[in-house]
């Protein structure tokens, strides 16, 4: 495994982490899944529904192969967000988390105080948390500084699909931290997440980019080619962008 | 007794253990957890949490998300 992601003590081949969200049914989320070649799947934390308790997620996941990344989504205080990744942990008998604490309900945008917060609380439990953040460098390193495993900086908001907006904030975070940068919120299509691996992040978390699309299983295996790509082309160099061409054939021995 | 669970009222005999109002709502242990006002119970104590009237019990799961 020369070129691995890893996270915390966990080593992960794939660099693409996906949602288990808003798929139009479970058989075409279990396909994506598949598609999508991940090995961290996210789920969020709710409430059974008294009136059809026999229902469950988790039987349409295989939990051989994928590791389970529970989130705090939908909390906007730290004292929610905590309470939330303690209940993941008594579930799923994991320590991983991805932490979000949501700031305002048009945006998502995360309430980093009240992130920083949740997070100085829940490494202190022996959490390996993946915090949902703004392209914000000097709140990721505030993040790494608390103990974060990783850091999950937004390309865009959640479900909007806009892709990277501030690539130069994402580069300037890539330069600023050791923990790896997990893209997470805002890819719409696999240019987006080729453009976020080529910057040099260590991987990217989507779930609406896949699930929302009219196929969410073509979808998912772009994405993977696409993160696969990004990522080999990171490593491989680019040229340097120029404004005026150079000749790629030989310059000398022309037909006269 | 009755006991608020999932922000439902709901009337259980008194002496119910967590288990048994798992057991009652036909709940399965594995991949949910249980919050006894807003304090989680392992599940090891389950069998011997006795809950009293006007308790709090949230119960959760796994759903999907990203």
């Amino acid at each position: 495994m020369s070129d691995a992601l890893k996270i915390g003590k966990r080593v992960f081949r794939s660099r693409l982490m996906v949602g288990t969200g808003k798929y139009p049914t479970n058989e075409v989320m279990k396909k994506a899944l598949e598609a999508s070649g991940a090995e961290v799947v996210t789920v969020a934390v709710r409430r059974v529904n008294l009136d059809r308790t026999g229902e469950s997620l988790l039987d349409h996941i295989d939990l051989k192969r994928y590791t389970l990344l529970p989130n705090t989504a939908g909390c906007y205080t730290a004292e929610d967000a905590i309470r939330t990744a303690r209940l993941a942990r008594e579930a799923l008998e994991t320590e991983l988390v991805k932490l979000e604490v949501l700031g305002d309900e048009k945006t998502l945008f995360p309430d980093n105080e009240a992130l920083l917060q949740a997070v100085k609380v829940l490494v202190k439990e022996g959490f390996t948390i993946l915090p949902y953040t703004n392209d914000d460098p000097i709140m990721a390193k505030k993040l790494e500084d608390a103990g974060c495993a990783a850091v999950m900086p937004l390309a865009a908001p959640i479900g909007s699909g806009l892709g990277i907006r501030n690539p130069h904030n994402i580069r300037i975070i890539l330069e600023t931290i050791k923990v790896p940068v997990i893209v997470d919120a805002g890819v719409g299509t696999a240019s987006d997440a080729a453009i976020a691996m080529e910057l040099g992040c260590h991987g990217i978390l989507m779930n609406t980019g896949i699930a929302g699309a009219k196929d969410p299983v073509s979808m998912a295996r772009a994405m993977n080619l696409a993160v696969e790509a990004g990522r080999l082309a990171y490593l491989a160099g680019r040229i340097p962008k120029k404004l005026y061409a150079t000749a790629s054939s030989p310059i000398t021995g022309l037909i006269g | 007794m009755i006991i608020r669970v999932n922000g439902e009222e709901k009337y259980f005999k008194d002496g119910f253990t967590i288990e048994d109002v798992l057991n009652e709502l036909k709940i399965k242990p594995e991949g949910m957890a249980v919050d006894l006002n807003r304090g989680i119970i392992p599940k090891r104590l389950y069998n011997n949490t006795m809950l009293k009237d006007g308790d709090t019990v949230e119960i959760v799961k796994m759903t999907g998300g990203g």
